[in-house]
């Protein structure tokens, strides 16, 4: 057997190949039908650990029964939710719950024109030897979860990986590795007909200033597109879910929703290609209305703006629906019109016609912050 | 890397040497770089928008000495020095018109430094049209060793004192270009990441002495590779060296591009149409090139003149997202007719300036999406500017003027400046 040193070239993977047409115009077409004028994501998609502590403050055991009533509580609102919902991000139990008369909930959704999605990530897992950084896990089977999922209706998914500033965080472990993660998640997806939403989330968490946080944005943007460049992903059938750049929780300064929003968008225009549809933000530990000014800044800032700037909110399109809702069946009418009144006011704010405080709310103004957040 | 600069108040870190007992040897995220300051910003912003500015373009005129003596044999000239200032003293002092379509110019070494007839510096030639003047600062191409001929680029020692002395001397924008070939193994991991690099070594020196850096990533077109392949490098290319220039912290807003457009190779058998070209080639930029670049200016490579001028036009009439301005930083498709009209005669100059402006029209008119192709006849437009020593013919044929019907191209196979 012959040993030819000359085939140790490594070959540029220059010669990968385009997904089949038809696969790049479905997932083109569901990633801009999320992203339609005046649209966002109702994020849903907690962790039954994570929507436990939300049951408990309204004195709900965190039981398969109470998580579905909730849930149902937000699907069975009025039809006018979609004129502002293009589509609902749901956790893996979710998607097979029913409505009270027996309707899956996916088959709600589809009658309200409102796109499933699904969370496919698992757990944060530490990433040894470094400062308290994590990765997400998942990827075992993606491609086996993926199909199950696009069998039961879900057409696009998301994945979170969370970066923490500090004095030495991120490292590059830590940013190396969420790109890397993120890439290889939004490949399989793409492979079975999904279109992969990134999300690669610098916390609120610290005591950083603004400047930092676009850095810090800046540098994680970069090395995610360079890792889906390598993976040969899809640009056009994919969305980006980013934080907004804001100072840390701690900072002591506070920055003005026009600096948020120049500072958000130059650190996009700086790291996010054109060919990405949109850009759907996570509101992080924002109250609902600094979410909504903060949304409504950023379309309205006068910089180039070559993608969709719109919503992808959890905690910022919930807050008021749980205080109202309170675990009692009575209040679910008063509850869903909370809900109809921010998914409102975060269409507007997606083309930039939100008027500060429009648009009174129940937790209107509370902090949803909590430190190291988990869904 | 310890942070430079001053520390905030209270503000804890790894000290200036970098080692302390218990930070280890942890390498800190650079996350801790600086921006350029507002005023840098500021003016590398100007200077790059001023370049890109609607309707106008580059006139590509920093053909080395060897290469420009190749541009005058062809027209049966001899390569004297004197010969090549009259010849861009012929270009520089055409019509003051030609500032409606030509933002700047790039110039060799050699002519920043050159004089008209009558001893005003050739540069102020430009400076009174209004025009930019940039240089060509690259020190031309060398092989990477144990690759399949492939190569890098030299000329970043002393770099920032160039920079800082171009710049006292008049020029406010820098071209440095690489070379990247499409073969069945090439472009090779080797140099795609090394001229990534060294772009963003280029352009990171350059913003510190205040020059705009436009940056070349050229992928020839010599091969047999159909456009699809030609795209898929082209992207691969680009990521590469947009992330490098993340890397070194390098303000994209202060910044220029010079990529090739996506078409086939010179032998591929396969023909494409403009419209394919255009599709074909902003897909590749809307994937890589963050819309913080203010423009994009096209390298013609070795189409001919009109070919040149009728994908511009398609690539800025194409149904796609354009973030960025699409014009031209052409050489050879704005200068192959003024040669020909010139000929070295003195009788001809005014001849060789109204083929330049005429070029320069039909590249501003496309920059803007109103050419017309065939609208604007020019001496050699139709003629390719390509030739790997042999004779070949412009992929692109409807609408043009052809030529004076030699087949001899002014380009070589690895064609270097």
């Amino acid at each position: 057997m012959f040993y030819f040193v000359k085939f140790q070239y490594i070959t540029m993977s220059t010669t990968f190949s385009y997904p089949d047409p038809r696969l790049q115009d479905e997932l083109r077409k569901t990633a801009e039908a999320i992203v339609a004028p005046g649209k966002g994501i109702l994020a849903v998609d907690e962790t039954n650990e994570g929507i436990g502590k939300l049951l408990a403050a309204v004195g709900l055991q965190n039981t398969e029964n109470n998580r579905r009533r909730y849930r149902q509580l937000l699907f069975t609102a009025d039809d006018a939710l979609s004129e502002n919902v293009s589509a609902v991000i749901l956790f893996d139990e979710t998607v097979y719950q029913k409505t009270d008369n027996g309707q899956s909930f996916i088959e709600v959704l589809r009658q309200k024109n409102i796109i499933p999605g699904i969370k496919l990530d698992r757990d944060v897992v530490p990433l040894f030897l470094s400062e308290d950084e994590v990765t997400t896990q998942g990827l075992d089977d993606l491609a086996k979860r993926c199909t199950e999922y696009r069998k039961q209706g879900c057409r696009f998914a998301k994945w979170r990986c969370p970066l923490k500033i500090s004095e030495r965080t991120p490292s590059v472990q830590a940013v190396q590795d969420m790109a890397q993660v993120l890439a290889r998640y939004a490949s399989i997806c793409q492979s079975e007909g999904l279109v992969p939403i990134v999300e690669p989330d610098v916390l609120l968490d610290g005591n950083h200033d603004i400047v930092r946080a676009q850095k810090v944005t800046e540098v994680a943007l970069a090395a995610l597109y360079k890792a889906l460049s390598d993976h040969h992903v899809f640009l056009e059938g994919t969305l980006l879910k980013p934080n907004m750049v804001t100072p840390g929780q701690g900072y002591s300064g506070k920055s003005t929703p026009e600096e948020i929003a120049v500072r958000t968008v130059t650190a996009l225009l700086r790291g996010v290609p054109a060919a990405v549809p949109g850009i759907t933000f996570l509101s992080g530990g924002q109250s609902e209305e600094e979410a909504t000014l903060n949304l409504n800044a950023i379309n309205s800032v006068p910089l180039k703006k070559p993608w969709a700037l719109t919503f992808s909110y959890g905690r910022a399109l919930q807050a008021s629906v749980w205080k109202t809702w309170a675990g009692k069946d009575e209040n679910v009418r008063k509850a869903q019109a909370e809900l109809l009144k921010r998914t409102k006011a975060n269409g507007l704010a997606a083309q930039g016609r939100y008027k500060a405080g429009s648009v009174r709310s129940v937790a209107g103004d509370r902090s949803n912050y909590s430190a190291n957040h988990q869904y | 890397m310890p942070p430079k600069g001053k520390k905030g108040k209270g503000k804890k870190g790894p000290p200036e040497s970098g080692w302390m007992p218990g930070f280890g040897t942890k390498a800190t995220m650079t996350t801790y770089f600086q921006y350029p300051t507002p005023e840098l910003q500021e003016e590398l912003k100007k200077i790059a928008q001023a370049i890109v500015a609607p309707g106008k373009g580059i006139l590509a005129a920093d053909e080395s000495t060897g290469t420009m003596g190749k541009r005058l044999q062809d027209i049966g000239v001899e390569n004297t020095e004197e010969n090549r200032r009259k010849y861009r003293q012929l270009l520089f002092s055409s019509d003051a018109a030609i500032s409606e379509n030509i933002s700047g110019v790039i110039l060799f070494h050699e002519t920043l430094y050159q004089k008209t007839d009558d001893g005003t510096p050739l540069v102020s030639l430009l400076e009174k049209r209004g025009i930019i003047p940039g240089i060509k600062v690259d020190k031309g191409v060398v092989p990477l060793f144990g690759s399949e001929d492939e190569c890098t680029t030299q000329g970043l020692d002393d770099l920032a004192q160039r920079c800082a002395q171009y710049k006292k001397d008049g020029c406010h924008f820098a071209k440095w270009r690489c070379v990247l070939k499409i073969g069945r193994n090439t472009p090779s991991y080797q140099a795609i990441l090394e001229n990534a690099n060294v772009l963003a070594r280029y352009a990171s020196i350059c913003q510190s002495q205040r020059i705009v850096p436009i940056v070349e990533p050229e992928v020839l077109p010599d091969g047999e590779h159909d456009l699809d392949r030609a795209q898929k490098v082209t992207e691969v290319v680009l990521a590469a060296v947009y992330k490098a220039l993340n890397d070194h912290h390098v303000y994209l807003e202060g910044t220029l591009l010079k990529p090739n457009m996506v078409t086939a190779g010179q032998s591929c058998k396969k023909t494409y149409t403009p419209l394919d070209v255009a599709r074909a080639t902003v897909t590749a930029l809307l994937r890589t090139v963050p819309a913080a670049v203010p423009g994009i200016t096209f390298l013609s490579g070795g189409q001919s003149e009109e070919e040149a001028s009728v994908h511009l036009n398609a690539i800025n009439s194409v149904d796609l997202k354009r973030p960025w301005a699409l014009t031209f930083s052409f050489g050879r498709a704005l200068q192959a007719s003024v040669l020909r009209a010139w000929a070295g005669k003195p009788e001809n100059i005014l001849a060789g300036q109204q083929e330049l402006l005429k070029r320069a029209k039909a590249n501003g008119l496309a920059s803007t999406a109103k050419y017309q192709a065939g609208s604007i006849p020019s001496l050699a437009a139709g003629k390719s500017n390509f030739a790997n020593g042999q004779a070949s013919h412009g992929k692109y044929v409807a609408g043009s003027v052809t030529g004076l019907g030699a087949d001899a191209g002014l380009f070589v196979a690895n064609h270097a400046y």
